[in-house]
């Protein structure tokens, strides 16, 4: 399995426990802080993007048909960056949604611009990386 | 990778980005207000990747790497998976008619059929192929 994998899914099993931990906190029955109910939203999207979509670009980029020996899964540098956009981005919508909800004079809502524009990207490339990959089995012609 | 798988995962590929490229332009919507009107593209987003992305990737890498038959056609049946391909992407687009522009709603009670039926015929095709390496 190769590095970029291990990192995919570790993070993935992280986002999950980090998910559902949320959602034990969400469905709490005392009043909870405004800063959290407003978390909703970043339940579903750690849930959905942070586990079950990480964890399929990571299986992808494993389990793929290779290019080639010598070049057998593109260039690894693009998915790094797919990588590290898509946790960056995610981790600024956990931050910015509570945060422009319930305090939107701090100017916030460009995190949520700046998160948005960072997963898109992150999706982007993952598929320019993974495109060549959806053929038959390399056979060394 | 058979070419149906190869059709079926390219597709989802296609709805990543169409999923991912609403959720950005609602989640930034959020932050610096755009388009009132973006709000009405959150079923698409959501239909996009649970069905477009997700099931449909599913369905994609299942009918490749399910084990296949020893002898001749290897994955038998082929046509019903076909069949669920066309139905699930018709079914994605019947849904995103109604939630989005309304066409009524009984476009989106036969998109949400079409889906079922979608399963069903993928279901046909799979059933016999989840079986152990002794084919019990």
């Amino acid at each position: 399995m190769p590095p970029l994998t291990r990192w995919y899914i570790k993070s993935a099993l992280a986002y999950l426990m980090a998910a559902l931990l949320l959602a034990v906190v969400l469905a709490l029955p005392s009043d909870l802080p405004t800063f959290i109910r407003f978390m909703n939203p970043a339940y579903f999207h750690l849930f959905l993007v942070g586990w079950v979509t990480q964890m399929i670009f990571g299986v992808i980029y494993w389990m793929f048909p290779i290019i080639t020996r010598a070049r057998p899964r593109g260039n690894e540098r693009v998915g790094w960056i797919s990588y590290i956009l898509l946790n960056v981005g995610l981790l600024l919508r956990l931050i910015g949604e509570p945060l422009v909800s319930t305090r939107p004079e701090t100017g916030a809502g460009w995190l949520l611009a700046i998160s948005a524009l960072l997963q898109w990207l992150a999706a982007v490339l993952f598929v320019i990386l993974a495109w060549p990959r959806v053929k038959e089995k390399y056979r060394g012609e | 990778m058979p070419h149906l798988s190869q059709w079926i995962i390219r597709t989802a590929f296609i709805y990543l980005l169409l999923g991912f490229t609403f959720g950005a332009l609602l989640l930034t919507h959020k932050g610096i207000p755009l388009h009132p009107a973006l709000w009405g593209w959150l079923p698409a987003h959501i239909e996009f990747l649970l069905i477009g992305w997700i099931v449909q990737l599913t369905m994609g890498v299942a009918f490749w790497i399910l084990p296949r038959y020893w002898k001749h056609p290897r994955r038998p049946n082929e046509i019903y998976a076909q069949i669920a391909f066309v139905l699930l992407n018709l079914g994605i687009w019947l849904v995103v008619a109604e939630t989005t522009f309304r066409a009524g709603s009984w476009v989106l009670l036969a998109g949400r059929v079409v889906e079922v039926g979608a399963v069903v015929f993928f279901g046909l095709h799979a059933w016999k192929r989840i079986v152990s390496r002794e084919g019990a």
